[in-house]
């Protein structure tokens, strides 16, 4: 008798629970759709570009463990060349290069902030793949680094990577360095052992301890850590980074795929900071150009009148992009031009002393080149 | 949930039936059933809530849930791993190669544990003023600092200090210790070991009868049974006369230091020493506190009762206090079984590969972060429930035979 009363109540409970369940499931269908249409309306009326507008900051997800890229050398500000390309960015769009909210992530979690509305555009040197730009949903922009994974050593332990069988290799984890290295030392027949940290002080930790042998990551970053290594520990005299290059490793800065307008707009300002490289125009120059830009190509970077050959009249050139038209003159007298910032964080003036390699323009032998403005 | 159902046995007697019945709305059986529905309604409800708001975000970002993408190549190498693995393998390899590694560092901590805490727990009542307060500190020093303070503690200070592999302590050769890891002495089934096999059944055969002699021996004369002593001289006398006929059973592996490393032999590495060495100091401390309170509420007179028979102090504690207390010690013991199967995932901290360490790598080169996170809070939630299924199993066990004997 209880046992069929228990079984009869749970028949019940079970029956309203799939009852309630086909009765949401109508209301869902329902809602899901009116969901679908406030999600295209609020596509059609604010976009994330017009929020960052509205909101008066940029909010950039970066890095504050690099040397060089973004880091804090103690004064509590977070510095570097990718810190520089935020607030280019803040510039172009607010026309302030202070209205930057800068939004320290690790490498694991960045895709993942990004995607939950974290911050608006990752500028945390990392590197374009194909599976980011897909599966992870990431809309990269033009490359503003070149960089290549690369190993770094104790001076004297090793002379070449082809050395280093039987290994212990540090890395830190959710990097493509990850990957690459599996690859490297597999195609070349080299056994080893990663040893994956979450950050590079825990790294750096284990490294001088000598639990690994080598340090992998990309060339810049091995460059910015080197050049900071601790006095007591050797300084950066006491470790080598080889030559080999492991891996292609193309950082760019990048949003959210369905944000394409800022993807647009923020696009066109790594592009004119190369460009206003190649065309001469500086942080110490641009207002004087500004006044008397001609009416070329500088001109139409600065958003000065262009004579259009056939209507004969001239018009600043509107690109389209939802930002101000002449916003490279502002962008430029903030942060200089690509090279300005290149040799100012990472390049000649800097610890790093990286050289352009390929980072120079097309026309210096290098591959950075611009999109035109017109 | 399980004592609704006795509970509602009286209500539903053919005398009871015939009674009046009160009005539905007053009536305990409508409301209980009513609130049960209530319940599951709104928890379905939740939960398809929670799906289709997953669903919808991935949808309005362009994707779609799917699992499919375990079956890519997962491209990253892992140290270490107890299931085979090679980076041209798919990545759901990867990921149980986190899980089992992850168990492995979870079932070690807990024997572990468990052997540590019971000894801190019957050293905080020792009769011994030095044992007493020595285990008092432990206990203060590691239940009130943070995990993850203890795990970086333990990995940093303690045993990347230990020397450097040039220059590799080593006990006679046969085992090594520096920062790249222990090596000790494997040893390995031989080419004959399956004929060994047979003796070692035959032994283990032997062993049970005399067992059982030396008890019956034992209830009839009431001499002592000594029947651990003799099955156990038993067996190991056999198995050694198999060893010796066999020839080609075991062998011993012994490890060799090589140019980074070591070869061969059983290694333990300074990632997995030190998320271990953590837990377990760790949860026994806590393990230990449980013991003392279980052992505490032991009533008095059975430990008088045991000193009027004449059993002695270790006596006393093996034969009668510590069975009735792990009536009590059990379900809260169990609590500290899944806190540290579940701080495992602290491991991310020291560079060990478990199931967290794997994971994140996983969503960042192949994206899927909300079904490979799925999969990752199942496993957690899986292996949880076992660990409770098996630790009931046991209650069960101890709670009867404490009644009868």
């Amino acid at each position: 008798m209880h046992s069929l009363a228990a079984k009869k109540t749970l028949a019940l409970v079970f029956a309203l629970a799939v009852v309630a369940m086909a009765c949401t499931r109508e209301e869902e269908g329902g809602g899901g759709g009116t969901q679908g249409e406030t999600q295209a309306a609020q596509g059609d009326e604010t976009t994330l570009l017009d929020e960052i507008k509205e909101r008066g900051t940029l909010r950039c997800g970066v890095n504050n463990t690099v040397p060089g890229f973004g880091f804090d050398p103690g004064t509590g500000e977070i510095e570097g060349f990718d810190i520089d390309f935020c607030r280019a960015f803040a510039t172009a769009i607010l026309g302030d290069s202070e209205a930057i909210d800068l939004v320290p992530i690790d490498a694991d979690n960045r895709f993942i902030a990004l995607q939950n509305g974290d911050y608006d555009v990752l500028v945390r040197n990392t590197t374009w793949t194909t599976s980011r730009d897909g599966a992870e949903g990431v809309a990269f922009m033009h490359v503003n680094f070149y960089d290549g994974q690369a190993l770094m050593v104790r001076k004297g332990d090793f002379s070449s990577i082809d050395e280093m069988d039987g290994t212990n290799i540090c890395v830190t984890t959710g990097t493509t360095t990850e990957l690459n290295l599996a690859d490297y030392f597999g195609a070349r027949d080299l056994d080893f052992e990663p040893i994956a940290f979450e950050e590079n002080p825990q790294l750096q930790r284990a490294f001088i301890s000598g639990r690994c042998d080598g340090w992998t990551s990309d060339r810049s970053q091995l460059a910015g850590i080197r050049s900071q290594w601790p006095e007591e520990e050797g300084g950066p005299e006491s470790l080598v980074i080889f030559d080999e290059v492991i891996s292609k490793e193309p950082l760019a800065p990048g949003v959210l795929d369905t944000e394409i307008e800022l993807h647009d707009a923020l696009d066109a300002v790594v592009n004119g900071l190369i460009l206003a490289e190649e065309l001469g125009v500086t942080s110490s120059n641009v207002e004087d150009t500004a006044e008397d830009p001609g009416e070329g190509p500088v001109a139409a970077l600065l958003g000065a009148p262009v004579l259009d050959p056939e209507t004969g009249e001239s018009a600043p050139l509107d690109s389209g992009l939802g930002i101000a038209n002449d916003f490279m003159i502002d962008v430029i007298s903030a942060v200089g031009n690509y090279g300005e910032i290149f040799d100012r964080h990472v390049g000649s003036s800097s610890d790093l002393e990286l050289e352009r390699g390929i980072n120079a323009l097309w026309t210096d032998g290098g591959i950075q080149y611009a999109i035109p403005f017109r | 949930m399980s004592e609704t159902g006795p509970s509602s046995a009286p209500l539903t007697d053919g005398e009871l039936k015939e009674a009046a019945r009160p009005s539905p709305w007053r009536d305990v059986r409508v409301l209980r059933a009513a609130g049960q529905v209530l319940f599951v309604v709104i928890l379905v409800v939740i939960a398809r809530e929670m799906y289709l708001n997953a669903t919808f975000a991935i949808g309005s970002a362009g994707r779609e849930l799917s699992y499919t993408y375990l079956d890519s190549r997962a491209g990253f190498a892992i140290k270490e791993h107890i299931v085979g693995y090679s980076s041209n393998q798919p990545l759901y390899k990867a990921f149980l190669v986190g899980a089992t590694n992850a168990m492995l560092v979870g079932a070690a901590g807990i024997v572990m544990a468990t052997v540590l805490g019971v000894l801190i727990g019957v050293a905080r009542l020792s009769p011994n003023w030095m044992v007493r307060k020595i285990a008092l500190v432990y206990v203060e020093v590691f239940r009130n600092t943070p995990l993850l303070v203890q795990v970086i503690f333990w990995y940093v200070a303690v045993i990347l200090a230990i020397p450097r592999i040039e220059d590799s302590v080593s006990v006679f050769g046969l085992a090594f210790v520096s920062n790249r890891g222990a090596a000790l002495p494997a040893i390995r089934s031989g080419a004959d070991f399956g004929t060994w096999s047979l003796f070692a059944l035959a032994a283990l055969l032997v062993a049970a009868i005399v067992w059982r002699w030396r008890t019956r021996v034992h209830e009839r004369t009431g001499g002592p049974h000594y029947r651990w002593l003799s099955s156990l001289a038993v067996m190991a006398v056999l198995a050694a006369a198999g060893y010796v006929i066999v020839g080609d059973a075991f062998k011993v592996e012994v490890p060799e230091l090589i140019a980074h490393g070591y070869s061969g032999g059983l290694q333990m590495s300074p990632e997995f020493a030190g998320i271990l060495v953590a837990l377990v100091f760790y949860t026994a401390a806590f393990i230990g506190e449980i013991v003392r309170g279980s052992i505490l509420a032991v009533s008095k007179g059975q430990k008088e009762a045991a000193q009027a028979l004449g059993l002695s102090p270790g006596q006393q504690l093996r034969l009668v206090v510590l069975p009735q207390a792990m009536r009590t010690a059990i379900p809260p013991i169990n609590n500290q079984y899944l806190n540290l199967w579940k701080n495992t995932s602290l491991a991310f901290a020291v560079g060990f590969p478990d199931l967290i360490n794997i994971s994140t790598t996983m969503v960042n080169q192949a994206g899927h972060a909300l079904e490979t996170f799925s999969l990752v809070v199942g496993t957690y939630l899986g292996t949880s429930l076992l660990i409770s299924f098996g630790m009931n199993i046991v209650n069960r066990a101890v709670a009867l035979r404490g009644g009868t004997a």
